[in-house]
């Protein structure tokens, strides 16, 4: 349900309208985009603690990036739309194997079927993978007119396993490599090419700004209240008028759309290299618990999701060694289980709906303080 | 307040923890990519503390590589891709002069790594797996697929296979199989393999098995059905003692099944008890048991309680472990050569790597006499060596069966070639000339 808060008076139905209709969240979002943009590009430069180095760009701000835009994917399909889904490792999968195959050539050798694309540049080559994942995702979302919740989640857990199969066995794929891992080529865009670590960022962030721009702004539209009203009870908003098949459909199409931009980046940008292993069911578990522990149905959800399950263990890994504690890593890495594990139950007991919920009643308070409504 | 007070002197410590104590500049950062924990542990283990000890020798007992203390931090990756870029990110920077070199030991962890090296200058030591075609040093200047690849290990073990048959004419419509872990690294033989089926006109079919392999039982049974004369395996971790145990379940005699030096060590075969026996396997040169670098262990290391080695001493892969660090150590002995006593950079350390030359008197000085025969790396030649033996497990022990085999370059020279240039043409990469280094 939309509510809207109190105390902000509209004086034009453009300003009723607007994607964040309360001064403050779009205050905090010009300042967090004011930093990501131009903030850490600058305390990277200057080697500030901690942007110094390379490992705060590489290692944690970018797969935190693009796990966000796959994590934001999927919310749109099981948050938004209500279409459990355990194949988000398959689209991202189809993403980046199609963004390979589409900048290194596309050849089909057959007799009465023959095609011979030329390696396109970068960026239409990931659009163009990302059209592909997003075709996979409308035939993949079929079954979802007829079978629900955890049935649906078995059948695109079938998606899941046949590209599994598909990219470890159909040599076509990755160019017919010896071992099965495909390198990616070199990341130009427009003559420009992408390389040091602050420009590998941006170029993620920049991706993830506009989808994430641009899925706030569908959900709040005619289609995504489509999404929700078929969330909410499938029967009683085919009643209204709104037709599951469309916004079924459309709800996968976007979302397996998004995922395989996220999937073509992490390969691109991320790993450099890789092999079906990296989009395993493991990778589809991972995002659809950051959808959960965000908060579904939440864009904002997705990234606070996706910064728990992906950094939170990261820095506990680094905490004992960092106060000087000696414990052997397996001790370390044990311990980020129980800690990490703990830390989930007690999440999901506090608050079931997630990091997005506890931030809103957050933000309530301290805008109406110390009693929110 | 108190609350306040509290939160900021944790926060205190925790600042001045972390800008760590002072780096003392007459130090080599080591860094050691490893898994400890999850399915592939019982084989990660052994080879780390392989590593870990040798390092922790050379600084008790020599005091160092030349006066240059060793300094080294482990990271857990438990065998998976992401998790080891983020742990190589995180160790790439550490110590004076940056980390010496990587040794990731996973292929699928090497991939993604070989794109990332030549932008850090870093080296990678892939002692016996990683790319294969990363032999040809002057497309692949930072990597080190030293003491062998696994195309030398399918060349061997099809030799080896067409000796107890009798000579290679025998190998005609014979059948092999290939049970392998379905990732780069199971997939890496597959060439060198079909190139000599070719050759000897026998029938080679690849049966994958899924990622961590604990269930192979419809592999087995088609290899009942199949019957092929002969099994290789090509498994890591708990997919090994399976693969016994189910090759034993559907009666397939465990001596005509043969692993790569990757399945050959002592976590393989313990967990199936006496189904192993039997059992064959290559091995990278070296075997179980000790030499003579294993008693300064046991009084410098072992006997001073600085390891956490325990019934893993001197098994395979801990001697693996040792042989991995010593190969780096050396190299970067070579390079101080060149470039002075004092910690090294990694540029330096890959000068030392394609300079390496370890003779017959170096190892027996070293006390590894008898784990690895003389090796010389070049620009051109970044893996040095091309023999293996094959070993069998009696039961209790493994035992050497055979004298050296001698992989063909006849054969695997043209496909590292071919590889290496298609590599090289993806990439953009214009290959170094190695006349012209020095």
């Amino acid at each position: 349900m939309f509510y809207r808060e109190t105390g902000q008076f509209k004086t034009s139905y453009a300003a009723d309208m607007a994607i964040f209709p309360i001064r403050q969240d779009r205050i905090a979002l010009w300042a967090v985009l004011a930093f990501a943009f131009i903030g850490v590009p600058l305390l990277a430069s200057f080697q500030v603690w901690p942007f110094g180095g390379e490992y705060m760009l590489r290692a944690i701000l970018i797969p935190f990036l693009i796990l966000s835009l796959a994590a934001i994917g999927l919310n749109i399909l099981t948050g938004y739309c209500g279409q459990l889904s355990l194949g988000s490792g398959a689209f991202m999968a189809i993403g980046a194997y199609s963004a390979y195959k589409f900048s290194t050539g596309v050849h089909i050798p057959l007799e009465i079927f023959s095609i011979s694309i030329p390696p396109l540049p970068m960026l239409p080559s990931i659009l163009l993978g990302a059209l592909m994942s997003c075709l996979v995702g409308i035939l993949f979302g079929i079954p979802s007119l007829r079978i629900k919740g955890l049935y649906l989640a078995v059948a695109t857990l079938a998606a899941q396993f046949f590209f599994d199969w598909v990219f470890s066995r159909v040599k076509w794929f990755t160019n017919y490599t010896p071992s099965g891992s495909v390198a990616a080529p070199e990341l130009n865009f427009f003559g420009f090419v992408v390389n040091s670590p602050v420009e590998r960022y941006l170029l993620c962030l920049v991706f993830v700004t506009l989808f994430a721009l641009m899925a706030k702004n569908l959900v709040r539209g005619s289609i995504g209240r489509q999404w929700m009203a078929i969330r909410d009870m499938d029967i009683a908003a085919e009643l209204m008028g709104i037709r599951p098949l469309y916004a079924k459909l459309t709800a996968f199409a976007v979302s397996s759309f998004v995922m395989g931009v996220a999937g073509a980046l992490w390969a691109f940008v991320y790993l450099g290299a890789w092999e079906p292993l990296a989009f395993n069911i493991d990778r589809s578990f991972q995002i659809l618990f950051m959808v959960i522990i965000g908060g579904l149905g939440s864009i904002l959800g997705s990234f606070l999701g996706a910064a728990f399950i992906l950094i939170l263990p990261i820095l506990l890994d680094q905490v004992p060694q960092a106060l000087g504690v000696p414990l052997t890593v397996e001790t370390v890495s044990h311990l980020v289980f129980i800690v990490t594990g703990a830390l989930i139950c007690w999440l999901l007991i506090v608050e079931p709906h997630g990091f997005a919920r506890l931030w809103s009643t957050a933000k309530e308070k301290l805008r109406l303080w110390p009693y929110p409504y | 307040m108190r609350k306040l007070t509290l939160a900021l002197a944790a926060f205190a410590v925790g600042a001045t923890a972390s800008t760590g104590p002072a780096m003392a500049q007459n130090e080599q950062f080591l860094p050691s990519l490893v898994y400890r924990t999850g399915p592939y542990a019982p084989n990660g283990i052994p080879f780390a503390n392989g590593v870990a000890d040798y390092w922790t020798l050379i600084n008790e007992r020599d005091g160092g590589i030349n006066g240059v203390k060793i300094v080294f931090e482990e990271c857990e990756t438990g065998y998976a891709t992401d998790k080891g870029v983020e742990c190589y990110e995180r160790l790439k920077g550490k110590g004076p002069t940056g980390a010496g070199y990587f040794s990731p030991l996973s292929t699928g962890i090497t991939f993604a790594l070989t794109e990332k090296v030549p932008g850090d200058k870093i080296p990678l030591l892939t002692m016996g797996y990683g790319r294969s075609e990363s032999r040809n040093g002057a497309v692949f200047p930072w990597n080190f697929v030293a003491v062998g690849s696994y195309w030398t290990a399918a060349d061997v073990a099809i030799q080896h296979i067409a000796k107890e048959f009798g000579g290679f004419d025998k190998l005609k419509d014979k059948k092999i199989s290939l049970v392998y872990h379905d990732s780069p690294y199971g997939k890496e033989p597959i060439a060198a393999l079909e190139a000599r089926a070719k050759l000897h006109g026998f029938t080679f079919k690849g049966i994958p098995v899924t990622h961590p392999g604990v269930e192979q039982k419809s592999q087995w049974l088609s290899i009942r059905q199949d019957r092929p004369d002969y099994v290789l395996l090509w498994g890591w971790g708990v997919m090994n003692s399976t693969a016994i145990k189910e090759a034993a379940a559907v009666g397939y005699p465990r001596d005509k099944v043969m692993g790569v030096w990757w399945s050959g060590a002592e976590p393989d075969v313990t967990p199936a008890g006496d189904q192993s026996t039997g059992y064959k396997a290559l091995m990278l040169q070296h075997g179980a048991g000790k030499a003579k670098v294993h008693a300064d262990l046991e009084k410098h290391v072992i006997g001073k309680g600085k390891s956490p080695t325990k019934d893993d001493f001197a098994q395979v892969l801990y001697n693996r472990g040792l042989l991995n660090s010593m190969l780096g150590v050396e190299a970067i002995r070579t390079a101080m050569k060149k470039y002075g006593n004092k910690p090294m950079t990694g540029e330096q350390i890959r000068w030392g790597f394609e300079n390496l030359n370890l003779t017959a008197d170096r190892i027996k000085e070293l006390g590894f006499e008898g784990m690895v025969s003389p090796i010389k790396l070049s620009c051109e030649d970044h893996q040095g060596a091309d023999v293996a033996r094959v070993q069998q497990w009696d039961g209790k022990n493994w035992k050497v069966i055979s004298e050296y085999y001698t992989a063909d370059r006849k054969i695997l020279d043209p496909m590292v070639k071919d590889a290496a240039a298609k590599y090289a043409a993806e990439k953009k990469i214009t290959p170094r000339d190695c006349s012209k280094e020095s």
